[in-house]
């Protein structure tokens, strides 16, 4: 057993440690490394304000892919969150004149935590594929926020309901704050209750899973629930922010959230990842996007680099990681 | 507490065709290693499956501590004190030892939240009960094969299990993980564990065990104390039935050299490797399962790449070829798994026969579908496959008839050698002496035949000459008078000399 | 006689499903079976149809492409534009050009050097994006002499009453048909899908076959920008986007499985044709455009599941 010994001094070793962490959270050097990049190239960037804003427009796409990740480290996907979105900013603004701001609201998490639900249950009670499942999803979830708008974005009425998206605490908007709580809320399910180690366990090993008696299929149906529910969050915070809800919100979104938790490195293929990967992947996308935007390059550019950097992180991801797995 | 802590009384388990278990009993005593030793098929690995309820037994009963159970699945059978350890080991890379070791059954409060505390301090215990390395924190997947197996062992500690059971459990480990293993398996023994060992290896049957119990066909043939009986009369009650008979030999009438290979190596997988085989000549390959057998024709084949080694071709040098290349050549390979590596199964036969020489069923890439299914009309007669037609897909076939298309499309394209890993597994007895004949009468064409089987009968009757192959390495020859069971068992039972030494 | 029912129900339950729903609609309105509207659903739906013919080759050996949406915009801007700068027919040469040459750039990341084609072609989605608002500079084009141009032939002109681009996507989706069925490259293609390992040691380089289905993707998604551009004499910037899920619930639809090796031209036609016709006749029955969407969510869950369930032998996994 002297491998043993090696082993595992080499992981309590602090230099080894960091070692370790930094291989498989790649993504906070990246971060590191664009703000640098940024900070040098623009006077503006490095700035309370535009750190303030940064957090912010990250914090959207964030509370998505904290669902998402969840969702994927179980080695689903789930494509209709952009939708969910739509739903549950319509509804918590078209309800408010007939039942109030918060029921309305409440209705609108209610949306989203039962669309969640039925994408979990078919996908565990048919066995589908969840891309099919929740490519379906898309569309009709689509079909219904125009047949709940009919095409016309809805305005807010109360705009009281507006404000509430401007409290700062500090240079913290309440959308960044939320998403960091419930970032690190979730990073704590993931990493300290049941249903956390289950979802490893599961998308890890789907087999012996099974065999250790974890209920699967009860299993994704919650998770599945989790990413409506919090896609439901972030519809409601978008509602307050923009005080109107367009039919066509959160389009494509769906996709920059999956680039955003793929970019952390959490594995499409399950099993692996954490929300502190989710957090730089996120925060990573934001920075690109608001640092090309201060040095006033074209928005191709922001386009093209997040291809770009998708795949080149791909490309790490199977040159770092899969030396070990064979 | 009565002397037994398990009994297995009168079990049977029919599978569609097969009788794995017939009216099987034995029992288990506390603080004993009972060996369970049986050739592929035997019914080995049912039993053991029945008794960690991943099967539910036809007919008989367990007994229990005395007491008549019945294990409703693997979680029950933990809960009970009863783990099996398999070859393939169920845990998730992802997550920490301690977390693997109580996988699905972590210790929380009320509302899910690990208790972390409890779960490392436990765990720690475990691992310290059976004096491993690491700690409880670190991640399953950075560990060695032989260590992830401790982990799974530490689960007899954490669970106090009663009957903790083995499968094939050196199969990856080397000499030194060996020992340590052996440690712990005698240090469950003294605490009055039951430990059911299952091997091929003879060697260490008769180091560890103290009782063997000899299964055939689904058959108990026998319990021995171990120190009262020998490698001779074990093997006897393994084989028990005479060969001649059952196996067609071809004329051993020999022409040119096809194949030779000279220090082909694989890095991990087998080593410095050298064999040759000429026309009507069929070559046994025996070993136990991951000797690297199957990984030495897949490389010759170009399925995987060689670190090293030459091959000569009709006694010309050629480089090292791709799949298609060896095709071209006139080579054939029968893999190992045919579900996995030998067949579309949502293909028809016919479309499946023709997949790997699409060249020769077409004129200028479109297909010619007459000529198609005349060749596999040709087969499906000449192979007495049973088909409702040439588009019914081969998911719907018996393994039997599913393997014999597996040949077809190798055979249709006349290939010059053709090599043949595992032909028989899992097929029934007709199917089986089918392919022998068919291997006797390849070789009496003039094909060069290589077999590959873990089935010693099978290996002996079919071949001329055996290579036998231990960890990575060909460690014997035999031809002629020299093919008997008790050289082959011999051979592969021992380390190779290479290893040893190193 | 009730069994034969059940059978045919459950090998077929898609097809007379849609039978009824054309029945249904039919029956309520006068001119959903006209010969005239049948022909403008076709027309309406054959931009997706022929990438859709196209993304069956990706599908069929187990990967996804969902970069073809983004393509599109990107190659309906080229052919516009180059329209302008030289001459439709080099306008046309040089979109396919581009098509394939996208294509093989997906088949290179996922054929040869094997990354997840999801991830791949999602960073192709984005790329493309920008690539379209570089090439464009972010405003709309549109070709100049859109009056006197033959290029308004594909778009817009008929052949013997049928529309040209009903023409070309049958005719694509024919030639298609054909390579899957007879020719040996289509048989790679199931033995990849299908089964991967088996083909590797049948000698069948999946690699290169991966690659090869990428492109065939890139040229049909050329062919859907020259009817595009033919069609609107002009490109935005977002024309395509969206179309490439729309391309792949027509597939699904038909019934071709993402694992790869099961489906055919002939189900993505299906798939596609009957999007198009829940659309239209949704519309003819006065429902808003957006019920379509509702619709396809139910009939997309209802049909694969029924065919999943089918081929496991019960409806629950």
């Amino acid at each position: 057993m002297t491998d043993a010994t090696t082993t595992s001094s080499q992981s309590t070793s602090p230099f080894g440690s960091v070692i370790q962490w930094l291989l498989r959270n790649h993504i906070w050097v990246f971060l590191a490394l664009t703000i640098v990049v940024f900070s040098l190239a623009s006077p503006y960037f490095l700035t309370v304000k535009n750190m303030s804003n940064i957090l912010t427009q990250g914090a959207f796409i964030g509370i998505l892919a904290i669902g998402m990740t969840m969702v994927m480290i179980d080695g689903e996907i789930d494509l209709s969150v952009g939708a969910i979105l739509a739903l549950a900013c319509a509804l918590s603004i078209g309800l408010q004149p007939v039942i109030g701001s918060w029921p309305a609201v409440f209705v609108g998490l209610l949306s989203g935590a039962a669309l969640g639900f039925v994408n979990g249950t078919l996908v565990a009670l048919s066995g589908m594929h969840s891309f099919i499942v929740t490519l379906g999803a898309l569309i009709g979830i689509r079909g219904l926020v125009f047949v709940y708008t009919g095409e016309n974005a809805l305005m807010v009425e109360d705009f009281a309901y507006t404000e509430i998206a401007e409290v700062y605490l500090g240079p913290l908007s309440l959308t960044a704050m939320l998403f960091i709580a419930l970032a690190l809320f979730f990073q704590w399910i993931l990493s300290s209750t049941r249903h956390g180690r289950e979802t490893y366990a599961v998308g890890d090993n789907i087999e012996a899973a099974h065999d250790a008696g974890i209920n699967v299929k009860r299993h994704k149906i919650i998770n599945f629930t989790l990413c409506g529910t919090l896609a439901a969050v972030c519809g409601i915070l978008l509602s307050m922010r923009l005080g109107t809800a367009e039919p066509n919100a959160g389009k494509v979104w769906e996709l920059w959230t999956i680039i955003a938790v793929v970019l952390g490195g959490t594995r499409l293929q399950g099993g692996y990842g954490s929300m502190w990967m989710t957090i730089g992947g996120v925060f990573t996308l934001a920075v690109l996007r608001n640092g090309l935007r201060l040095l006033n390059t074209p928005n191709y550019v922001e386009l093209m680099v997040m291809g770009a950097v998708l795949i080149l992180a791909l490309v790490l991801d199977k040159a770092l990681n899969h030396r070990g797995d064979h | 507490m009565t002397d037994v802590i398990l009994e297995v009384r009168d079990i049977t388990k029919t599978f569609p065709g097969v009788k794995a278990l017939d009216a099987v009993s034995f029992d288990i005593r506390p603080g004993e290693v009972h060996a369970l030793v049986g050739e592929n098929g035997a019914g080995k690995s049912t039993l053991m499956k029945t008794l960690a309820g991943l099967h539910q037994p036809d007919g008989g009963e367990i007994l229990y501590m005395g007491k008549p159970i019945t294990v409703a699945g693997p979680l029950e059978a933990r809960q009970e004190g009863i783990l099996l350890i398999h070859q393939e080991l169920s845990l998730s890379p992802e997550l920490s030892v301690a977390e693997n070791i109580y996988l699905g059954a972590w210790p929380t409060n009320r509302f899910g939240v690990l208790k972390k505390r409890e779960l490392r301090q436990n765990s720690a215990k475990a691992l310290k009960a059976l004096g491993c390395g690491f700690g409880p924190d670190v991640r399953v997947g950075t560990l060695s094969v032989a260590m992830q197996q401790m982990v799974e062992i530490a689960r007899a500690e954490a669970f106090r299990a009663n009957v903790v059971i083995f499968d094939e459990p050196t199969a990856s480990l080397t000499d030194n993980e060996k020992d340590q293993l052996f440690q712990t398996i005698r240090n469950l023994k003294s605490k009055g564990v039951g430990i059911v060992y299952i091997s091929h290896k003879m060697d260490e049957i008769f180091d560890i065990t103290d009782r063997i119990t000899v299964l055939r066909d689904g058959q108990v043939q026998g319990t021995v104390d171990t120190a009262g009986t020998d490698l001779n009369q074990i093997t006897r009650m393994m084989i028990g039935r005479t060969l001649d008979n059952y196996f067609v030999k071809a004329k051993a009438e020999f022409g040119e050299e096809v194949l030779r290979v000279e220090g082909l190596s694989n890095k991990g997988l087998f080593r410095d490797v050298s064999f040759s085989v000429r026309q009507g000549e069929v070559l046994g390959l025996y070993g136990l399962v991951g000797a690297g057998r199957s990984e030495v024709v897949e490389t010759i084949f170009g399925v995987r790449k060689a670190d090293g080694g030459k091959l000569w071709w009709n006694g010309a040098e050629i480089p090292l070829p791709t799949p298609r290349q060896s095709i071209d050549m006139g080579m054939a390979l029968v893999p190992e798994s045919r579900k996995e590596q030998g067949l579309v199964l949502m293909m028809g036969g016919r479309e499946n026969t023709s997949l790997p020489h699409l060249q020769l069923f077409s004129s200028g890439s479109i297909m010619d579908k007459k000529k198609e299914l005349e060749t596999y009309r040709k087969y499906q007669e000449a192979l007495a496959i049973k088909t409702t037609g040439p588009d019914q897909a081969v998911s719907q076939l018996s393994g039997g008839n599913q393997q014999k298309f597996v040949l077809a499309k190798w055979l249709c394209a006349n290939p010059k050698l053709i090599i043949l890993d595992e032909p028989t597994r899992g097929i029934d007895v007709g199917s089986k002496s089918a392919i022998h004949e068919l291997i006797a009468e390849l070789a009496e064409k003039g094909l060069a035949v290589i077999v590959i089987s873990s089935e010693m009968p099978e290996v002996l009757g079919v071949s001329h000459r055996v290579l036998t192959m231990s960890e990575g390495a060909v460690v014997a020859a035999f031809e002629g008078d020299g093919l008997t069971e008790e050289n082959l068992i011999d051979a592969v039972s021992h380390q190779p000399a290479s290893v040893a030494a190193e | 006689m009730q069994d034969a029912l059940k059978g045919l129900l459950r090998r077929h339950g898609l097809i007379v499903a849609f039978m009824v729903f054309l029945a249904g609609v039919a029956l309520n309105t006068d001119a959903f079976l006209s010969a005239g509207n049948i022909l403008d659903v076709l027309r309406q739906v054959s931009i997706t149809g022929m990438m859709a013919v196209g993304v069956t080759f990706v599908v069929l050996t187990g990967r996804l492409d969902l970069s073809v949406g983004s393509m599109l915009t990107l190659l309906t801007v080229i052919v516009v534009d180059q329209h302008n700068q030289s001459g439709p027919l080099m306008a046309m040469i040089i979109t396919l050009a581009a098509g394939c040459a996208l294509g093989a750039i997906n088949g290179v990341l996922v054929g040869y050097i094997g990354l997840n084609s999801l991830i791949v072609t999602l960073a192709m989605l984005s790329f493309l994006q920008g690539l379209v608002l570089f090439y464009s500079g972010g405003s709309n084009v549109n070709i100049t002499n859109a009056q006197d141009t033959w290029f308004a032939v594909f778009g817009r002109a008929s052949l013997f009453g049928i529309p040209v681009p009903v023409v070309m996507f049958l005719a694509a989706a024919a030639v298609a048909a054909f390579v899957l069925k007879f020719t040996t490259f289509g048989r790679q293609i199931y033995g990849v899908g299908g089964n991967e390992t088996a083909s590797v040691f049948s000698g069948i380089d999946s690699r290169r076959a991966v690659f090869w289905t990428y492109v065939i993707s890139g040229l049909t998604t050329g062919l859907a920008a020259i009817i595009m551009g033919s069609r609107v004499m002009g490109a935005q910037n977002t024309i395509g986007q969206g179309y490439e899920l729309t391309v792949l619930a027509g597939i699904i639809l038909g019934g071709t499985s993402l694992l790869g090796g099961s489906g055919s031209i002939g189900r993505t036609v299906l798939g596609i044709a009957m999007l198009g016709f829940i659309q239209n006749g949704l519309l003819l029955l006065g429902f808003p455009y957006y019920v379509q969407w509702l619709v396809t969510w139910a009939v997309i869950i209802i049909a694969v599941w029924i065919d999943l369930g089918a081929k496991r032998g019960r409806i629950f996994a």
